[in-house]
């Protein structure tokens, strides 16, 4: 435990904030420079309110399972890092991997098109062949990914961190090569999203050493992974795994002994839930806000027209001024639309489908409770068998049944290990979820602090526009009185 | 069942400045209304000097149907064909904010009840707002009316605003709907050959010319300020829902309690924000907009009588001479030609004052609306500026 805490902080502390900068071309130096964690901003205004949201990059480290405000980069305190530093001296290796997914770059033609990223890791484990290194990956590579993880770790208990989500109409758009805002929103969205996966990925001591991670962080060139298509026939099989998986839960109870389990289940289902909702009400926030702006534009436009088919000229001019003072709102308006928590619904959703792996979890680990109890109860057929066996006296077939019940109990045993261990993973892994330093005191205020800070800059900036709007109205009233 | 009862906020409402002179002989006004599901019952009350009414102060209740009556006898009146007639009140429109309360019922069961609550109040206010809208507009239709000294006199509006009984008998039917539509759309076939007539005077030729271009433009501003406003409230009820949402979530993690509870006070105060300035938006510059484009319709109508009017006489002349080659019915010809001119002559002139005055008008009302809207938009977002300090204040201190 004390080894993962270490991992942990120390990948974290390596990595920098993330804040809006003007995109720039990826200079063929550094990839790790702040470039390399930027989000593109889709309005070019100079004075842009700071995105008050500087996300924690792996999002499963959070202190609170709530405290997603507080995403700021945890300046190191003497205390944790002299903390991290002790730890490193007892266990003798550093190990530091950062990530970062740059340069999207659209590939093939029409409908055939896909999409690029360009994947960087730096690094100084010995598992890997050289200390920076990037290959380029399609979005279905990322996909590929985590349906292996998925097969195999499920298994072990651990939390897979899910990738982005596939998006139909978004890829289309790009295909298509329509070249407006939206698609490149939508590239930009998926690029940070992806990048965020990784490094969730990475930062898992277990998936780390996972051969398919490390293969997939540094090979050339990945086979085409096909299962991942929505329409294929793995795809179906999904479905219908997914849908027996629903039948099943209804049906089979679990006893279950530990109750901590339970709790933690509801705790995790609960928290889903709600911010499913607030998730719900940002993106619906987001959209409003730029229909918003699109409908003043519109409005602004219509009254430029109506004022010059004035014929009172005093009139004229100020129904001019106001289709000006309306443009101007729009692009207050906008402004205030990125600052409105345009990447913290993107950290929600991502949070969201987190605590949905950790489900995930708690379902396999009944998965293998159950199976488990079906080892149990087939053993206890076959002794049945032997026992009708003896008593008919039968002593050919007795050899056979004598077999089953070794077979069935070396099942039995390997299916409790398999029950236990997934246990003990699980517990392991919500833990590390929501991670409670024991430095946590001081961080924990800290975060209090930075968190009440980021809305202060927030409020403050709704203070700004309201503001300009009194600048704004206060130069249209002259106009207005002057109608004659 | 809701009803209100207009107090000095009505003042407040009016998007547009009706001339009411102090010392008129006829006095209107919408003190209070009831609203019965769909059907909404004013009560007019009116104070007169005038001898031609049998009491100097008295009530009665009317329903929607009977201005839209009382607008169809004024049009239908050859008298009255050479003014701008004032354009009936739309009906009272509750279906959004039924809809939305339909909707909010439905999702009762997701919100929490804050959520809910909040929310109610929320509808609430719009079902005020559209019937304190739709009594104000009843109003300046009626005093609009008044205040005209031709229309003041008229004998069907004085059985309007007097008979005391159910004016029920009056409604359209079936056939009569039907009939009035297809009237409809002779008239704008009609408005469609008439284009092509021959101005003589420069005036109208002005006006129309102006008067169609305007329309087309106002009446795009008009659904381009309502899609604005409608956006705007959206936002403002997404506000509500993200503090429900927060307070929920801070419900149950008691350290950063504090912190949540703050946000979720900042989303109502910014929520608050929103919709202050939306209302504002739709009821100064949307209303005003929406008004005059109707007053703009009556006034193409007045145009398009007088056109009308010069298509009669001039094909009145044609049948003049057209009669006086074959030497029959010259005298009725020329009678009808007399009248056709007359008829013209006295649109004309009407017409010329009429919209006259209307442009002085128009003029006067937006600029009072521009300067309200202005003055309004000013004074709420700087106390929303004060609320925000309070908020950072409060914050900054815990």
């Amino acid at each position: 435990m004390l080894n993962l805490l270490v991992i942990v902080m120390h990948t974290h502390l390596q990595n920098k904030p993330f804040t809006p900068t003007p995109p720039e071309t990826d200079p063929p130096t550094d990839i790790f420079s702040e470039e390399g964690y930027t989000v593109q901003t889709p309005i070019k205004h100079p004075s842009l309110h700071t995105n008050i949201l500087e996300p924690k990059f792996n999002g499963i480290q959070s202190d609170e399972e709530l405290d997603l405000f507080a995403g700021k980069h945890i300046q190191p305190t003497n205390h944790t890092n002299s903390g991290a530093l002790l730890e490193e001296e007892e266990h003798g290796d550093t190990f530091e991997l950062n990530i970062a997914v740059t340069n999207p770059e659209k590939m093939g033609d029409g409908m055939n098109a896909f999409m690029t990223y360009k994947v960087s890791t730096q690094t100084s484990l010995p598992a890997f062949r050289s200390k920076t290194f990037s290959v380029r990956r399609r979005f279905s590579d990322f996909l590929g990914l985590y349906e292996k993880l998925l097969v195999k770790q499920s298994l072990m208990g651990c939390i897979i961190p899910p990738p982005p989500q596939k998006s139909v109409v978004g890829m289309t758009k790009v295909k298509v090569g329509k070249e407006d805002p939206s698609s490149a929103d939508f590239v930009e969205k998926r690029r940070a999203a992806l990048e965020r996966y990784l490094q969730r990925v990475v930062v898992h001591p277990a998936l780390l050493q996972d051969p398919d991670v490390q293969e997939f962080l540094e090979k050339e060139e990945l086979p085409r992974a096909v299962n991942t298509q929505a329409l294929s026939g793995s795809g179906f099989l999904k479905m219908i795994n997914k849908a027996s998986d629903a039948v099943n839960k209804m049906t089979i109870k679990m006893n279950e002994s530990d109750n901590w389990f339970e709790s933690k289940l509801q705790e995790v289902e609960n928290e889903e839930q709600l911010l499913r909702r607030l998730h719900a009400s940002f993106d619906s926030l987001v959209n409003h806000r730029k229909e918003l702006c699109s409908s003043t534009a519109m409005f602004a436009k219509s009254v430029a027209m109506l004022g010059s088919s004035e014929e009172n000229s005093a009139l004229s001019r100020a129904l001019s001024q106001l289709a000006e003072v309306e443009d101007k709102l729009e692009q207050l308006q906008q402004e205030q639309a990125f600052s409105d928590f345009f990447i913290f619904t993107e950290l929600l959703a991502d949070y969201v489908r987190l605590l949905g792996a950790v489900r995930g979890c708690f379902e396999q680990r009944v998965k293998a409770w159950q199976r488990w109890q079906e080892a149990q109860s087939t053993l206890q057929k076959k002794r049945e068998a032997e026992a009708k066996l003896l008593w008919a006296n039968k002593p050919d077939k007795l050899q056979q049944a004598k077999d089953d019940i070794t077979e069935w109990e070396a099942k039995v045993g390997q299916s409790e290990r398999d029950f236990e261990r997934i246990s003990s993973t699980l517990r392991k892994e919500v833990h590390r979820f929501e991670v409670r330093p024991e430095t946590s005191n001081l961080l924990h205020k800290e975060k209090c602090r930075d968190f009440r800070h980021h809305i202060v800059k927030y409020l403050e900036s709704l203070h700004r526009t309201q503001h300009r709007l009194v600048k704004c109205w206060e130069t249209f009233l002259p106009e207005a009185k002057a109608i004659v | 069942m809701t009803s209100i009862s207009q107090d000095g906020d009505r003042d407040k409402l009016r998007s547009v400045s009706v001339d009411l002179n102090n010392d008129t002989p006829l006095l209107i006004d919408i003190p209070d209304a009831l609203c019965e599901r769909d059907k909404v019952k004013f009560t007019i009350h009116t104070k007169t000097t005038l001898n031609s009414f049998q009491k100097p102060d008295f009530s009665v209740s009317r329903q929607h149907e009977d201005f839209i009556w009382l607008h169809d006898t004024l049009v239908e009146t050859e008298d009255y064909a050479g003014l701008i007639i004032p354009p009936v009140p739309p009906k009272p429109d509750f279906e959004s904010p039924r809809e939305k309360m339909h909707k909010l019922g439905e999702g009762e069961a997701t919100m929490t009840k804050e959520e809910y609550t909040k929310m109610k109040q929320e509808l609430e206010a719009e079902y005020l707002a559209v019937f304190k809208k739709t009594v104000q507009v009843h109003e300046i239709f009626l005093q609009r009316l008044s205040s005209h000294p031709a229309f003041s006199k008229d004998r069907n509006f004085q059985i309007f605003l007097e008979y005391d009984q159910d004016l029920s008998v009056r409604r359209k039917n079936a056939k009569e709907m039907f009939g009035g539509f297809f009237k409809n759309m002779v008239k704008s076939a009609d408005e469609v050959l008439i284009s092509g007539v021959k101005e003589v005077d420069e005036f109208f030729e002005q006006e129309k010319t102006f008067l169609l271009d305007y329309f087309g433009k106002i009446k795009d501003a008009t659904a381009k300020a309502e899609k604005m406003t409608r956006s705007h409230k959206n936002l403002a009820d997404d506000y509500i829902h993200i503090s429900a949402t927060l307070t929920t979530i801070a419900a149950d993690d008691n350290e950063a309690f504090k912190s949540k509870a703050c946000i979720s006070n900042v989303c109502v105060c910014v929520q608050k924000l929103e919709a202050r300035v939306a209302s504002d938006q739709e009821l100064k510059l949307t209303e005003l907009f929406r008004y005059y484009m109707r007053d703009i319709q009556a006034a193409k109508d007045l145009l398009y009588r007088r056109a009308r009017a010069l298509a009669d006489y001039e094909n009145s002349n044609k049948a003049l001479d057209k009669a006086r080659l074959k030497s029959k019915d010259v005298g009725q010809a020329e009678e009808h030609q007399q009248q056709c001119l007359q008829k013209f002559d006295k649109l004309s002139e009407s017409g010329k004052k009429e919209l006259t005055s209307f442009k002085a008008r128009r003029v006067v009302a937006f600029r009072k609306n521009l300067i309200e809207m202005a003055e309004l938009e000013i004074k709420h977002a700087k106390s929303n500026m004060s609320l925000l300090h309070a908020c950072i204040e409060q914050l900054q201190s815990n």
